[in-house]
């Protein structure tokens, strides 16, 4: 369909600005794997500290480049499914806010006043731009799901019988799930830590900041996610050249996530003070309850290439494995999906270890939890992401792909970096090897009393995938930017491979519906977080004044 | 509703598969005591580090993280020594991780954490802060050592 000139500028605005700061992201994810490697043993590279370039690391993979894109992504998706677009003014509103946000949080990270890393735990304190930054891009992002309510209740009110499009609900019940879990963050930044770091309140209770933040931080990962299996539901099957097998499968998924993404979040504590085993157990069965729609998710999935390998004439048990597009410059999304969906089989099972329970202590903080998160948000997510921005951009401007072959290549260069990455990560934090710790200045530094020789093979391997995984990203990079100094050569569209089903469930009312979902999702959200605050609130004891990061005293008895 | 019949299988395997994975975390539980930390009320009298001996095997350890230190920094034992570690941070927020013995933990400023482990083996123990706790964060570190002569 043809799109208004405003509403490809805000698009190309949120799907580029990302991949520019991507640049500074993916320099200073190289930096952390040759820091932590013993390579070089310094505080410092280039004027930029080891925990300032975590931070921005963090922060601009994990929360800008994600949320830029789930917002663009919306919109794209609501717009084509109802052939209306959304609203421009909204939409640029919610754009503005966002990238105010994210200049003033940069600001601050980059004149190194807020080196508090991406979970910014008090009570080490960052500048009062980095939250009130933090608060702009979430509030920003709220926007959107205003404006795509309005317009999935006209198109219900006009379709009563017609099943909502797979992709419509996928965007609906994500941005459901993060307007709630960013409430309990919103809550965080604003009353708490905010007025704290201007030094309005005295002291901040640390326990009740990081339960507020887990319960937002869990569900940020399924709000990275949701786009992602999106993709994988309703554009994989078709470019792949079949059909998706179950619609139902999943509306089924879409609806556990809705219901199980928030309330599992305490299993991020299990290592935490404050509160009790059993609140912490109740988690753990929670987390294994969101692990059933990836399950069949898996499955949905895996079914559906092969429904398209045997329709592209594949034989036999594996053969329909060799007709799959691998290397299709025409189909390249193909190799970015495939790619990040086997990054996420290595995922998903270590997150399943990290979530059972009395098993969390064993890699709990290590370098294994980088290593696992890694293969699912800079799996699936990352590479799902940037794919789809550089084909919505090529499709909306009407330019051709620069490097097109390399462009096949990339996420396999990528595949192939993080996996020797993940494995060093994962084996070093199998050895007790810290995550987020510049280990090159102790414990990887020869010279040091703390040297741990059975590190060095570890921390290698990370920094070899590294050194991958930065190139990979470069070349995208490069050729994102290459794309977009190119002449319009085709007639510019917004379009979007839609897959049909295989097996196409008639329409269920109870999976239509997001109302009785929405309810069970507070219950279990009240069920799960209600004893976890009332033990945060009994048990947590007096709370913590403001610390800067280079100072054991606090700021207050400085002045 | 009506769903494909291999979807339902994998949908049912997939939450048998949950329930065994349940169902060894209470077995491991229940039969080896394997849980995670407890859960105690603030109380100050955790605040000073100190290292309380009960009888001639079971020790009380009151470490008190900061930036960037564990107190008490070394901690004698002897080999068969069963240990309950109290935590607490003065500061910020720091770990407390002994990877041979998984042991592992947050300390946090107002709340109290903890755990109880045996040393069954001589050696000496590491423990690494592994939570980012400032400037100095890679330089935090303890240990347990356990059936050496006493230093001091």
């Amino acid at each position: 369909m043809q799109v208004s000139k405003s509403f490809k500028k805000v698009i190309f605005l949120e799907l580029a600005i990302p991949v520019a700061l991507l640049i500074l992201g993916i320099y200073h994810g190289l930096m952390q794997t040759i820091y932590r490697s013993g390579a070089i043993q310094q505080t410092s590279f280039a004027k930029l500290d080891y925990y300032q370039g975590l931070t921005l690391h963090g922060v601009i993979n994990a929360l800008v480049l994600t949320t830029f894109f789930a917002v663009a992504f919306g919109h794209v998706t609501i717009t084509y499914y109802f052939k209306k677009e959304t609203n421009k003014r909204l939409m640029w509103l919610s754009f503005w806010l966002m990238l105010s946000g994210v200049v003033l949080a940069a600001w601050a990270m980059l004149a190194g006043k807020a080196s508090v890393l991406y979970t910014f735990y008090p009570p080490l304190k960052a500048h009062p731009f980095f939250y009130l930054g933090a608060a702009l891009l979430i509030v920003g992002s709220w926007i959107p799901l205003y404006d795509w309510t309005r317009m999935y209740l006209k198109w219900k009110k006009e379709n009563p019988t017609t099943k909502t499009p797979l992709a419509v609900l996928g965007t609906l019940i994500n941005f459901i799930i993060w307007f709630v879990c960013t409430l309990a963050v919103a809550y965080e930044v604003l009353v708490l830590l905010i007025p704290w770091s201007m030094g309005w309140t005295k002291t901040v209770n640390v326990n009740l900041a990081r339960t507020l933040f887990w319960f937002f931080g869990h569900a940020l990962v399924y709000f990275w996610l949701l786009p992602a299996y999106i993709m994988f539901y309703t554009i994989l099957p078709k470019i792949a050249g079949g059909k998706l097998y179950s619609d139902l499968a999943g509306r089924i998924t879409l609806f556990l996530f809705l219901i199980f993404s928030i309330p599992v979040g305490v299993h991020h504590q299990y290592s935490d003070p404050t509160i009790t085993q059993g609140v912490k157990f109740f988690s753990g069965l929670l987390t294994y309850g969101v692990a059933i729609p990836s399950f069949i998710t898996a499955f949905t999935i895996a079914a559906s290439l092969e429904y398209a390998g045997r329709k592209n004439g594949g034989k036999g048990l594996f053969g329909w494995m060799v007709k799959l597009p691998w290397f299709d410059e025409k189909n390249y999304l193909f190799s970015y999906f495939i790619c990040g969906l086997i990054l996420f089989v290595f995922g998903g099972v270590t997150g399943i270890v990290n979530a059972s329970y009395s098993l969390n202590k064993v890699i709990h903080n290590t370098a294994w939890l980088p290593g696992h998160f890694h293969m699912t948000v800079a799996g699936p997510v990352f590479l799902a992401i940037v794919g789809m921005s550089l084909y919505l951009y090529a499709k909306m401007s009407g330019k051709k792909i620069m490097w097109p072959k390399l462009n096949t290549i990339i996420p396999y260069l990528w595949v192939t970096g993080m996996l020797i990455f993940s494995f060093g990560m994962s084996w070093g934090g199998l050895r007790g090897e810290p995550r987020r710790t510049n280990l090159g200045m102790t414990y990887l530094n020869p010279d040091s009393e703390l040297f741990r020789s059975d590190w060095v093979p570890t921390t290698m391997l990370a920094m070899l995938g590294g050194v991958i995984m930065f190139i990979a990203g470069m070349l995208f990079i490069i050729i994102f930017f290459g794309t977009i100094f190119r002449k319009k050569t085709n007639e510019s569209v917004l379009e979007i491979p839609v897959s049909e089903a295989y097996h196409d469930e008639k329409r269920t009312p109870l999976f239509d519906k997001l109302k009785p979902w929405v309810i069970t999702m507070f219950i279990v959200i009240l069920l799960a977080y209600v004893p976890a605050l009332l033990n945060v609130n009994k048990n947590s004891g007096p709370g913590a004044p403001r610390y800067n990061i280079d100072n054991p005293v606090p700021l207050e008895a400085n002045q | 509703m009506k769903i494909d019949k291999i979807e339902k299988r994998v949908i049912i395997t997939a939450m048998c598969m949950m329930g065994l994975f349940v169902f060894s975390l209470l077995y491991a539980k229940t039969k080896y005591k394997s849980n995670v930390p407890e859960c105690l009320p603030y109380d100050k009298a955790y605040t000073n580090p100190k290292i309380n001996q009960i009888d001639d095997k079971t020790y009380q350890v009151f470490s008190v993280a900061s930036m960037w230190k564990f107190e008490p920094a070394e901690i004698y034992i002897p080999v068969g020594s069963e240990v309950d570690f109290y935590l607490t941070s003065k500061d910020v927020v720091h770990g407390f991780n002994i990877a041979e013995k998984d042991v592992n933990m947050m300390a946090v400023s107002g709340a109290i954490n903890k755990t109880t482990v045996k040393f069954e083996k001589p050696g000496v123990y590491n423990i690494v802060c592994h939570e980012y706790c400032g400037v100095g964060h890679q330089n935090m570190h303890a240990q347990v050592i356990v059936n050496y002569p006493k230093a001091k």
